[in-house]
């Protein structure tokens, strides 16, 4: 009898080591093909996404530095078409908060938090221009860099000045704003410059051969990554917060993206919501295909493609009421914030679908927080 | 029939088994304090929220700051005076009273696991687990070979109690028919070595674990009972609770109800145990002193009966207050808890807070995660009473901010076992003027779907 025990025991200890092994045999039978998803997802959308960014920022830090070179109008001009460039190629990649980009901060808001927090705060550039030292590593400065802080300095008009170019001719501070401005896009440049190596020297292939089904494993971090991009990101900062969805009724036209330019937050939007349903069907970054390996496909194989097509109808219906908006979404919340949080309960409904039906299906954990289960 | 009965509760019966329980029960337990300690668990779940779930009645429960850590300490060394049998009483009232404390301080933790855990520390205050085998012992200097046999059978029928209501619960449509929620579960686990990708896709699989799981479940307790199945129902019992610990993060439970159903077998099989514990010391050369044997005498056994008839009858009504609730129990949840109701649904939410002025009618909605961690969203975007009580935490926050007229309202949709998303909570009800209590929630909306079965 104690050999029967001591022999069970010993199953039990070879079960309980195998369990916890994270070898993943990728021998595919029949089934859904995970390491097909991972690379469609890699290698035809996300690090083309990123380097078509780097190229926009490596086109953007000429302008700046031609700007610096001989300042005037023209070439400001010129550093804003590159920065808005930059800034649409920007809405393709803030999704990405994995890998290196993930390491960046333990910021809920992963590693946009580097390149885009608005509304900027103006104080902290004037002051920085100004001579007091500033780190825009420091959490203090997520606010004050990034395209938000090119924004201003490229179209903002500092305390006492009356054109934008002023900041970097009349302004007292002129050198302390073209260092700022430099300063900045170094950041930038040095940012998705870590981000790009990474993708491409090591992490591809690690973020491929992740097909474990466990929280870590490539596809759950994906999945996760993808709702809160589009949670926060993309509904409550872009649409929800200026249309004073999470305060009172009390309407925010300064919260925009782009509020210092201010004419192009609507085509930022409709930029990061094409971002994402594209994502959703697979579709290649440069349009070649239209769909391949995805979350849509997965759902298919999961028998539930009826979800899928009304995830991409919710998708339609709000890229429709944001079409129908003003291209300055702080000019439409002063003129009609009714149209405003109509696109916003557009998107608030997808929400629902990816993040209570699609989570669902797919077994992923939201935001998980490791704990025992029944 | 009275003469069956007080014969019954007449018989002895060898303390080995008891003792090995008890040993067991220890070890496990005590590893269980280390574990969840050592993870960091403490503060992750009952430090780090700024607000905890409470049970109804049961407001007072809270952690209590860094002294939290003192209750698992306090917790964690009753189990091993448990495990070591010294002062066993003592020490298994004050594990029952610590453990019970720790679960009831917030109920987003609420596991079938921890309740089993406090009901049979519960009953082990009135067991002679120290009768044998014991430090005890050797302090009064006195063992006892033989207990009463209703000791042991107690634990035998809370054991069996737990199996047969998480068999019985089994019954119904979605588990059964529609294999939900294991059609969901199982396929995730893709990355498996040799079934990932095989079995666990395949849906006539799905079907035969559902099947087989309500089998086992309401069979293991007799086969067990029987000497002639007993070991193959031994084989059973490890196999079904380690496959289910490598498929879900169960934690330490399978191997508590490994070690537990040990109290099944005849005592010489325990008394081998024994023996080979006490090999052990002996090769440490632990001094052996003499101790009498002595005839066990329950005391107040008039008194500990009828107490202990009464915790088993409610054990046994309890998982059935359910039909007192109207609406679908997966559903609305009334009555779902301390019912033995395990692994039985798939259950995904999103809740969203509105905060109305009622009277200028301006309203703004709340970020979760600005009062509540992940795993304590995740748990209320599902359970009504989870949701009211966090309404009326969310209507004290903000009144004290300054707010007034306070209405509360909710955007709440819930999937349930693979159904898609429905809207869950009335969204015109103001859940501040709701009270919670133990009578149906009438704001809850319909499921509009039927899962037939128990």
């Amino acid at each position: 009898m104690v050999k029967k025990i001591i022999f069970l025991l010993c199953v039990v200890s070879i079960i309980v080591a195998c369990s916890s092994s994270d070898d993943s045999n990728s021998d595919n039978s029949d089934n859904f093909d995970r390491t097909a998803l991972l690379s469609n997802y890699a290698d035809d959308i996300i690090v083309p996404a990123i380097v078509n960014f780097q190229t926009k920022v490596a086109d953007m830090d000429v302008a700046r530095s031609n700007f610096v070179n001989d300042i005037n109008q023209n070439n400001l001009d010129l550093l804003s078409e590159a920065w808005l460039e930059a800034y649409g190629a920007w809405q393709y990649v803030a999704m990405y908060n994995i890998g290196i980009a993930e390491t960046f901060t333990a910021n809920e808001n992963g590693f946009r938090v580097y390149f885009n927090v608005y509304p900027v705060t103006t104080n902290l550039i004037e002051s920085a221009a100004s001579g007091t030292d500033y780190n825009l590593n420091a959490e203090t400065y997520f606010a004050a860099q990034g395209f938000p802080a090119l924004d201003f300095l490229i179209h903002g008009i500092a305390d006492s000045d009356t054109t934008p170019l002023d900041k970097f001719t009349t302004n007292v501070n002129f050198d302390g704003y073209i260092d700022y401005l430099t300063n900045v896009q170094s950041q930038i440049n040095n940012r998705s410059n870590t981000i790009l190596n990474d993708w491409q020297n090591t992490f591809r292939d690690e973020f491929v051969a992740n097909t474990s089904s466990s929280v870590t494993g490539s596809f759950s971090k994906i999945v996760n990554d993808y709702i809160n991009y589009y949670e926060r990101a993309l509904r409550a900062n872009k649409i929800g917060t200026p249309a004073g969805n999470f305060s009172a009724g009390q309407t925010f036209p300064d919260k925009v993206e782009a509020y210092y330019k201010n004419d192009v937050s609507k085509e930022l939007a409709l930029l990061g919501l094409d971002a994402v349903q594209k994502f959703f069907n697979g579709q290649s970054f440069d349009n070649s295909s239209t769909s391949s390996e995805s979350f849509a496909s997965y759902l298919d194989y999961l028998e539930n493609s009826e979800l899928k097509n009304d995830i991409n109808a919710q998708f339609e219906a709000a890229r429709q009421q944001i079409q129908s908006l003003n291209d300055s979404f702080s000019q439409q919340v002063i003129d009609d914030n009714t149209q405003m949080t109509e696109a916003y309960d557009a998107l608030q409904a997808a929400v629902v679908l990816l993040k209570v039906d699609m989570a669902s299906i797919f077994d992923v954990q939201i935001d998980f927080q490791d704990n025992d289960g029944d | 029939m009275p003469n069956t009965l007080s014969t019954y509760l007449n018989t002895k019966t060898s303390a080995a088994p008891l003792a090995v329980f008890r040993i067991g029960f220890g070890v496990m337990m005590l590893l269980s304090i280390i574990r969840f300690w050592s993870y960091g668990w403490i503060e992750k779940l009952y430090l780090n929220p700024k607000f905890n779930f409470s049970y109804y009645g049961l407001e007072w429960i809270k952690p209590v700051g860094n002294l939290t850590y003192l209750i698992f300490f306090i917790c964690g060394l009753a189990a091993l005076f448990i495990a070591l049998g010294l002062k066993y009483r003592i020490a298994v009232i004050t594990f029952f009273l610590s453990f019970t404390y720790i679960e009831l301080m917030d109920k987003t933790t609420y596991l079938n696991h921890y309740y089993f855990i406090s009901l049979l520390s519960f009953l082990m205050c009135f067991l002679p687990a120290n009768a044998y085998y014991s430090v005890d012992n050797f302090i009064s200097k006195k063992q006892y070979h033989n207990i009463p046999k209703w000791t042991i059978d107690s634990v035998k029928l809370l054991l069996g109690i737990v199996y047969v209501y998480a068999g019985l619960a089994k019954i119904n449509s979605d588990w059964l028919f529609k294999a939900m929620p294991l059609k969901i579960w199982l396929p995730s686990k893709y990355d498996l070595p040799l079934i990932g990708e095989t079995l666990m896709q395949q849906h006539w699989f799905h079907v035969a674990m559902s099947w087989s799981g309500m089998l086992y479940d309401l069979c293991i307790p007799f086969l067990l009972l029987y000497r002639k199945t007993r070991w193959f129902a031994f084989a059973l019992v490890v196999f079904f609770h380690v496959f289910t610990r490598v498929l879900f993060p169960i934690g330490m439970f399978p191997y508590i109800m490994i070690i537990s159903s040990l109290i099944f077998f005849d005592a010489h099989i325990h008394e081998r145990m024994l023996n080979f514990f006490r090999g052990i010391f002996k090769t440490f050369k632990l001094a052996k002193e003499k101790i009498h044997s002595h005839t066990y005498h329950y005391k107040r056994q008039n008194l500990v009966l009828p107490l202990l008839a009464i915790f088993f009858g409610i054990q046994l009504l309890l998982p059935f207050r359910y039909v007192l609730y109207p609406g679908e129990l997966f559903w609305t949840e009334e009555g779902y808890r301390f019912s033995w109701r395990v692994m039985l649904i798939e259950k995904t939410g999103y809740t969203e807070f509105k905060v109305v002025d009622g009277k200028t009618k301006t309203a703004f909605l709340v970020n979760n995660s600005d009062f509540l961690t992940p795993f304590q969203e995740k748990e209320m975007s599902t359970q009504p009473d989870f949701i009211l009580e966090y309404a009326h935490f969310l209507g004290q926050h903000f009144e004290s901010q300054g707010h007034k007229n306070i209405e509360i309202y909710v955007d709440s949709y819930v999937a349930l076992n693979g159904r898609r998303s429905k809207r869950y909570i009335d969204p015109n009800v103001d859940l501040l003027k709701q009270k919670e209590s133990l009578k149906p929630k009438d704001w809850i909306l319909p499921f509009k779907d039927e899962i037939k079965g128990l």
